[in-house]
């Protein structure tokens, strides 16, 4: 939907497998999608489907078995600067303080090779406008471990940020935050992607989160690791937190939410069920 | 849902809070499983541990039970320890040992780091030497004494070496396996942020290790200590192990629980140095929460 038709996609994945070494399946089985330039595209499904290991090896993590993977249509070799990935945790220095974090890709040879010194003005701008878009002012010289897991994430995306990569790769980086943290997130998440216009690809195990985030929803399903299916996301670009009670939301998260228990082999849950058809009933 | 809720709750809520105001707050025992001692608690704890040995030593000997000759008093060794001081030459022979010791250790470190770092970082590396360390580990440091004295001679560089066969292939295991334990995420976000190999280890694994790489130096220190008595076995004429050996050729036992007294000490001084310098090196392992 965002991506015009006759423009080559961000990126093209075609035929992609992977095994890793000893395992009784695929862990990516013949996948192929395409992402467009400025798109936000989330992956949700059950443990195991592959959504992380697809999203590393568009990061350049992990080599595909086979098939064929291009960014810009140029084949993926490995990791690159045009495409920074964010972590779960544990990724920030915790040696270096926020700024020095921040600003870490500056000490590499990658990012300032033929570079003049007014690239290195424009830089230390940039560190500090991204201090201020996550709201990190006040925590420049502190060091990660004073920080709280929310404010640890956003360093760690206005690290990523900090290169301007064309992509930016995000792996479950909500996941081990509060609820009332990740809210926050979310909307600082979909700010800076009207802002930076850099291409999202966003794996998460919340199908709320997913929803709300992403333009379109990729449905990954397990043993082996394939697409399930694409789910449309029909919200538009201005979203606020009462989106999330919508009844249009509340039934696509439904139905995503029972197709990742559909493929993921297990049991469907009746209590779960019951909830949600309550929170339906209640928002109408 | 919601309407039923509520008064259930908040009956069974209030008999929860009109008894938990009928007690006063239980006071934490210091005897629970992980409890908190606050720091003169510790400090009593910690007092309490060093005497009570000294106590016990003190007692026994002055008991009469046991021969003095098997167990000095706390009295004779310490006067032991004085005449050594004053007549007998005790800063020598301390001198030549802790050179030893720091000379063998530094040898040992000069060559585990580096040699750890690439067998922690490269998988190859670690396939080619880590199983032949593995191997020679386990040969006692004592049988290669004799291959030391054949290949080195009897001079120092047979005691440093004796300390370096005894303190190197552990060093490198352990500096090999603080490198491994670096993050993943730390070494894949620099990795995605563009970083070249040279980069990794310079900016991302060596910084990132660091700690574990000088507790690990503080813990094989006290190994090479441990090796000193080994070491000064090779045709020494001083230092403080060969007088607690010699001191066992003439019974004096009074020399040999002085002479394990200062190594202790140096043991315990060295240590907590590390730590000191530890807090002072990476002070943000040292945050109050």
């Amino acid at each position: 939907m965002n991506t015009p038709i006759n423009t080559l996609p961000k990126i093209s994945i075609r035929g992609l497998f992977k095994r890793f070494d000893g395992a009784p399946t695929n862990a990516l089985d013949n996948v192929d999608l395409d992402i467009g330039a400025n798109e936000f595209v989330t992956f949700v499904g059950a443990s195991g489907c592959g959504k992380s290991t697809l999203l590393r090896t568009i990061g350049g993590l992990e080599v595909q078995t086979s098939g064929e993977l291009l960014v810009d249509n140029r084949p993926v070799t490995g990791p690159g600067i045009d495409r920074a990935m964010v972590f779960q945790h544990y990724s920030l220095y915790p040696w270096m303080t926020v700024l020095e974090n921040i600003r870490f890709c500056r000490q590499l040879a990658a990012h300032t090779q033929d570079r003049s010194s007014s690239d290195v003005e424009a830089a230390s701008g940039r560190a500090d406008a991204l201090l201020r878009l996550m709201g990190l002012q006040a925590s420049a010289g502190a060091w990660p471990n004073q920080l709280s897991g929310g404010m640890q994430q956003r360093v760690a995306i206005a690290r990523a940020l900090m290169g301007r990569p064309d992509i930016v790769l995000m792996d479950e980086p909500f996941g081990a935050l509060d609820a009332q943290t990740r809210e926050v997130m979310h909307d600082l998440i979909r700010y800076v992607h009207r802002l930076e216009k850099a291409t999202i690809v966003f794996v998460t195990h919340d199908v709320e989160e997913a929803l709300y985030l992403g333009s379109r929803v990729v449905l990954m399903a397990p043993r082996p690791g394939r697409i399930d299916t694409i789910y449309e996301v029909p919200f538009g670009d201005q979203r606020t937190q009462d989106l999330k009670f919508a009844p249009e939301f509340v039934r696509l998260k439904r139905d995503i939410l029972e197709r990742i228990r559909e493929t993921s082999g297990m049991k469907t849950d009746l209590e779960q069920l019951q909830r949600l058809s309550g929170a339906v009933s209640e928002t109408a | 849902m919601s309407a039923t809720l509520p008064p259930i709750c908040s009956v069974s809520c209030a008999t929860v809070r009109s008894s938990a105001a009928a007690k006063p707050p239980p006071t934490p025992s210091i005897w629970a499983i992980a409890g908190r001692l606050s720091r003169t608690q510790y400090w009593a704890f910690a007092a309490l541990g060093l005497i009570l040995p000294f106590a016990v030593w003190a007692l026994l000997s002055a008991s009469g039970w046991i021969d003095p000759v098997f167990m000095p008093g706390p009295g004779s060794v310490f006067a032991r320890l004085g005449t050594w001081l004053m007549e007998d030459d005790l800063i020598a022979d301390t001198g030549i040992s802790v050179y030893r010791v720091l000379a063998g250790f530094a040898l040992s470190a000069a060559f585990a780091l580096p040699i750890g770092l690439l067998i922690g970082a490269f998988r190859p590396v670690e396939a080619l030497l880590e199983p032949l360390t593995d191997f020679i580990r386990y040969m006692p440091a004592v049988a290669f004494i004799p291959l030391v004295m054949l290949w080195v001679g009897i001079d120092e560089g047979s005691k440093i070496s004796i300390i370096f066969i005894g303190t190197f292939f552990q060093m490198v295991l352990m500096v090999a396996e603080d490198v491994r334990r670096v993050p993943a995420a730390q070494v894949e976000a620099a990795q995605t942020m563009g970083a070249n190999r040279r980069e990794l280890i310079e900016k991302v694994i060596l910084p990132s290790a660091k700690p574990a790489l000088l507790d690990t130096l503080r813990i094989t220190m006290g190994w090479a200590w441990t090796y000193l008595v080994v070491a000064e076995l090779v045709a020494a004429n001083s230092g403080l192990g060969y007088a607690i050996l010699r001191a066992q050729r003439f019974l004096q036992t009074d020399t040999i629980f002085a002479g394990i007294i200062v190594i202790g000490l140096i043991g315990l001084v060295t240590d907590q140095l590390f730590r000191w310098l530890h807090r002072r090196a990476f002070p943000w392992l040292y945050l109050k929460g």
